[in-house]
């Protein structure tokens, strides 16, 4: 079976939408698709889709809050303070492409394997329950590299 | 039985995304009606299709750029 791997770092909604279309897409064609959430990347599958005082120690929590969720990820150009996210979504709708939103629920239907960084979570006081269900397992580099041996590996 | 889906007004990935996933509701025997227009959907529903083991009973010519595509599992 082919295989992909995407190493989702950035919390970009525009990145973010492009990662999960090639996964979903590599999916929808009979692939192996992993997709490794790290850093920024963890806000797309908080189970908290706005923001919140997430994590552990005063730090991490008022960071979680300024990083916020899946309904706060910005532009990585043109963001204008939120604004363009916004417009970006209504556009994809109006002209019948997928949403993240849309993306993310054919990733789970298509048993799309979601892992997070361990390193990234300790770091911001996370556990693997402040996540989204589907999250298969928090994991670090010899593992994820154990899994896309032998595939297509992109980072995001 | 006949199961139908139409995927002329997607776009990618959700052409495929929605195949997919109407293939694997699929029992034995049973057959999937996809419309779709031609270009990437119609070159790539069926070529993976069969790579998935499913056969490709028809491919006929509707209207315009549209295409009726028969697959079986």
């Amino acid at each position: 079976m082919k295989k992909l791997s995407i190493i989702l770092f950035s919390g970009d909604f525009d990145r973010a939408v492009a990662a999960f279309t090639l996964a979903t897409g590599a999916a929808a064609v009979n692939y192996q698709v992993n997709l490794f959430f790290t850093f920024w990347g963890l806000n797309v599958i908080k189970k908290k889709k706005g923001r919140s005082f997430t994590g552990k120690g005063v730090m991490a929590r008022f960071f979680g809050f300024l990083s916020g969720g899946f309904k706060n990820l910005p532009m990585s150009r043109l963001n204008f303070l939120g604004a363009s996210p916004k417009i970006m979504i209504s556009l994809m709708k109006k002209r019948n492409v997928a949403t993240l939103n849309d993306l993310l629920s054919a990733a789970i239907e298509l048993k799309i394997n979601l892992y997070a960084c361990e390193m990234s979570i300790h770091i911001l006081g996370l556990t693997k329950e402040d996540f989204i269900p589907e999250v298969k397992e928090v994991l670090g580099v010899p593992k994820f590299l154990e899994l896309s041996d032998g595939g297509e590996t992109l980072f995001i | 039985m006949r199961k139908k889906l139409d995927i002329t007004k997607e776009h990618c990935p959700m052409t495929f995304v929605k195949t997919k996933l109407e293939l694997e509701k699929l029992s034995e025997g049973e057959t999937l009606e996809v419309l779709l227009t031609e270009g990437e959907p119609l070159e790539n529903v069926p070529r993976s299709a069969k790579e998935q083991g499913f056969k490709v009973l028809e491919v006929q010519h509707v209207r315009q750029n549209i295409y009726r595509v028969l697959i079986e599992k």
